[in-house]
């Protein structure tokens, strides 16, 4: 009975003090977070405003661009901006090359180094840690210090101006897309591999039927951030890409700004269509990005 | 007898051969993609090479020219200068916007979005959106000044302004550095802050001695990653200024980009990547040097770090 009448009184003793809450909150820390939300807010204005603007800008006359103080809502709106942006350069070919760069690309990086990093994971070998200590040491490589000599090799080889070089090198995988695939690899047990040899299962087999389904999430991880390095690179296109017919997105829109310099509203327009497939691919894969930049980040 | 043996199939002959099978592209690779490149390139340091006519051997003066060339110095600097001006605001922002985020806020997966999205936008179209930000007269950076009273610079037209313009560009960035300090930020226990609470800490005090020691280790990779990152600056340099106006934004790499590729000075080029080698690697052991004293990794006290 005694304890009957003790849970009563607590239950009073809740009920007054929820009704002190806001949003079930005491009033100091409702007040706390009622600030936060107001910061984050101002932030996120100040961090939206040009991408707004460029989306803006994009949908405006010449003349309106330059009006000032800004007029947001762009009137007459110009849809023509973009089908007129898009057909002032050569747009679906720049975005063919640099479809054909990046997804040959994403192929060469993902098998090479998944198997590498399968290689490192799951094999004894003589040497074999010296191997991934070389391969460690050269994750902090700057590339200018190979870059003079592989340019020359890739213009003796007549590669120049094709996108060979931009391609063929990542079937030969890269430290750091190893580093983080064998970090992974090594979280699977091994006993699904076991009973995979058990079942009659070759090494590749055992690579393809265990290891790939179990690594889905750190091989998408290598494949988007591989998409966002291979769409937006500029460096090496630039300079082993000359003519107009072999140029990526990345030159196009340089070449665009170049010669339309003036021409704000076209070029947000091109600019914005150019970076579309990037911000696509984040908001479907948005868990995929922020996972991979906390596994490049922290465990890198 | 000898031959024999040695071509006998044991099963860790089998295994050792199925390791070196699997990472032979990327030994391959390594090969023709970094130590025959980096040999040729240390010796073209030494040479006078224009692709053209064949090289030529002229010992140390490539090195000697770099420290009496102004256009290397001004690159150093103005390297060094942005490096200062855009990691450490860029690491407060990060931190700051991390901290607020792991408050226990609603729509804090909306937030993280939010703030993240602009570093989807890269390379080429981010150089021109930020270009016509800068515009003295039309761009939406003068236009939000001037709600605050303050009249904008010329900034990328300005010698003054330039770089600084560059640096808070980088700012938009923010939102990497703060997915990182977040997952350090939940990765710390509430029972440290709670022990904290009983001796006594303020809010203030919890940050310093907390907060800070726990997620020191993100910290030293950002602070890492984006020193060497200064110096593979480019596109923006490039797109945005082309090193301009009067040298303000002469990027190292932009540099060595010029002498490489411009003036076909490729030994000159090679002597300024190994310069940027020494660089890199000089600051990245200072780094590591200091971090003895300020960085606090866990495994300190449990022994061994994943």
């Amino acid at each position: 009975m005694g304890s009957e009448a003790g849970l009563f009184a607590r239950q009073t003793e809740t009920a007054t003090i929820r009704s002190r809450r806001i949003f079930g909150l005491r009033p100091g820390e409702f007040l706390r977070k009622l600030l936060i939300e107001a910061l984050l807010v101002l932030g996120a204005v100040a961090v939206l405003l040009p991408l707004v603007w460029m989306l803006s800008t994009s949908l405006k006359t010449m003349g309106q661009v330059g009006v000032y103080p800004i007029q947001w809502m762009p009137d007459p709106v110009m849809w023509s901006n973009y089908p007129e942006a898009l057909s002032t350069i050569d747009f679906a070919l720049y975005t063919w090359n640099t479809v054909k760069v990046t997804f040959a690309g994403m192929a060469g990086v993902l098998i090479s180094c998944s198997l590498a990093a399968y290689g490192f994971s799951r094999f004894r070998a003589p040497g074999l840690n010296v191997m991934f200590l070389l391969l460690l040491s050269t994750i902090m490589l700057p590339s200018q210090v190979t870059l003079i000599p592989v340019y020359i090799m890739f213009s003796k080889l007549k590669w120049v101006d094709t996108l060979k070089p931009l391609i063929i090198p990542s079937f030969f995988g890269n430290p750091y897309d190893i580093f983080l695939l064998r970090q992974f690899f090594m979280t699977i047990p091994l006993e699904m591999d076991d009973a995979a040899r058990i079942d009659g299962c070759n090494p590749l087999q055992t690579f393809w039927h265990v290891i790939v389904p179990m690594a889905k999430p750190a091989l998408g991880t290598v494949a988007i951030f591989h998409f966002m390095y291979g769409w937006n690179d500029f460096f090496n296109p630039l300079i082993y890409l000359h003519h107009r017919e072999n140029w990526t997105l990345a030159l196009g829109l340089q070449g665009f700004r170049q010669v339309y310099s003036t021409d704000t509203n076209l070029l947000m327009a091109a600019s914005f269509v150019a970076a579309l497939p990037c911000i696509l691919l984040f908001f479907f894969a948005q868990r995929r990005f922020i996972q991979g930049v906390v596994i490049s980040g922290v465990k890198g | 007898m000898e031959r024999t043996q040695r071509f006998r199939m044991t099963p860790a002959r089998r295994e050792a051969l199925w390791a070196y099978g699997l990472i032979s592209p990327w030994i391959i690779g390594f090969l023709i993609f970094t130590v025959a490149p980096m040999v040729t390139s240390f010796a073209m340091a030494f040479m006078e090479y224009n692709v053209i006519q064949p090289a030529r051997w002229i010992g140390g003066a490539n090195y000697r020219n770099l420290t009496i060339d102004p256009l290397f110095w001004q690159s150093v600097k103005v390297t060094f200068t942005f490096a200062g001006m855009s990691l450490i605001p860029s690491l407060a922002a990060g931190l700051v916007l991390a901290m607020l985020l792991n408050a226990e806020i609603p729509g804090l997966s909306v937030w993280r979005t939010l703030y993240y999205l602009p570093s989807i936008i890269q390379g080429v179209p981010v150089a021109i959106l930020w270009g016509f930000v800068f515009n003295k007269r039309f761009g939406v950076l003068n236009w939000a000044l001037a709600l605050f009273g303050i009249k904008g610079p010329g900034w990328l037209a300005s010698p003054q302004w330039a770089l600084p313009a560059l640096a808070i560009m980088s700012l938009w960035g923010v939102g990497g550095g703060m997915i990182l300090y977040l997952a350090g930020l939940q990765g710390v226990p509430t029972t440290l802050y709670d022990a904290a609470k009983v001796d006594g800490a303020n809010g203030w005090h919890r940050f310093w001695k907390v907060t800070l020691p726990m997620i020191s280790p993100v910290i030293f990779y950002n602070l890492v990653m984006g020193t060497i990152g200064t110096f593979q600056y480019f596109t923006n340099a490039y797109v945005m200024t082309d090193g301009g106006p009067d040298y303000a934004t002469w990027f190292y790499n932009l540099y060595l980009y010029r002498n490489a590729f411009y003036y076909s000075k490729m030994g000159y080029a090679s002597a300024l990547a190994w310069v940027l080698f020494l660089f890199v690697l000089l600051l990245t052991l200072l780094i590591f040097k200091s971090s003895a004293a300020w960085v606090y990794y866990e495994g300190q006290l449990k022994g061994g770090r994943g």
